[in-house]
């Protein structure tokens, strides 16, 4: 009978999704960080051109504003790439710090641990906000 | 004497380090800049080129695309091996992403050094 008790208590497969499990905030910061860094690096090339065009000659000058004015639709495509981009450096940036943090054993406890990662999306999106409209 | 690990991951632990190192070479920059850009007299491109033609800007400039760079390296690098997992393709991936790097840093040099 213990035996049999034993077999039945042992841990089970857990689907996560069916069951509505939530990954925990840290867990989020952790896999925008990846995303965000993914971003980035895909949209490089852009923003090496943006950066230089924004320094050429008086044509790759246009060029630059032309691009940046770019809209379809209505809407500033290319403006709006770059204010998603720069969530992600920030998101990236202000995770990266936390994950130093962590590295030096600072606010590796659950409730800070989650309080940290809370903060991190507060820091980016204000910053986000703030400097996106500063830019725009 | 040959001095060589044979065993455990020693050698994560340089692209570990090197990770946190250009991290924090980036951060010191990003506010840097940021607070440069704040202090300009006017916020037009003429201002804008100024800054970056000074030879300090540019030098810092350059270290932080080094350090970007060198970042993305490890971190797309980590990307390919957890999702990729047939070889020659993994392979073919990590040598692309590292040409495409290698070639955006002499752009970022070309654009800094013709100003």
């Amino acid at each position: 009978m213990a035996q049999a008790a034993a077999v039945k208590a042992r841990p089970k497969y857990l689907n996560v999704f069916l069951l509505g499990i939530m990954l925990p905030v840290p867990g989020f910061v952790s896999i925008f960080h990846r995303v965000s860094g993914a971003g980035l690096f895909l949209c490089m090339p852009l923003l090496i051109w943006l950066f230089g065009a924004s320094l050429g000659t008086p044509e790759q000058f246009s060029a630059y504003r032309s691009a940046m004015e770019f809209s379809l639709l209505g809407l500033p495509l290319v403006k709006l790439l770059l204010l998603g981009l720069l969530w992600a450096y920030l998101h990236h940036f202000c995770a990266g710090i936390r994950f130093l943090l962590l590295d030096m054993h600072i606010g590796v406890d659950r409730a800070p641990a989650r309080a940290s990662a809370w903060a991190v999306f507060a820091v980016s999106l204000t910053l986000t906000v703030v400097l996106g409209g500063l830019t725009w | 004497m040959v001095k060589r690990l044979v065993v455990g991951a020693h050698y994560g632990f340089r692209d570990w380090l090197a990770q946190r190192v250009t991290a924090v070479v980036m951060a010191v920059y990003t506010v840097y800049m940021l607070v440069r850009i704040a202090l300009l007299p006017a916020h037009d491109n003429e201002a804008w080129r100024t800054l970056m033609a000074g030879g300090f800007t540019k030098f810092v400039t350059f270290l932080f695309a080094l350090a970007l760079f060198y970042h993305a390296w490890v971190g797309i690098r980590d990307i390919w091996m957890d999702y990729v997992q047939q070889i020659s393709l993994r392979l073919t991936l990590h040598v692309l992403t590292l040409l495409a790097l290698v070639g955006y840093a002499g752009w970022v040099a070309q654009i800094l050094w013709r100003l």
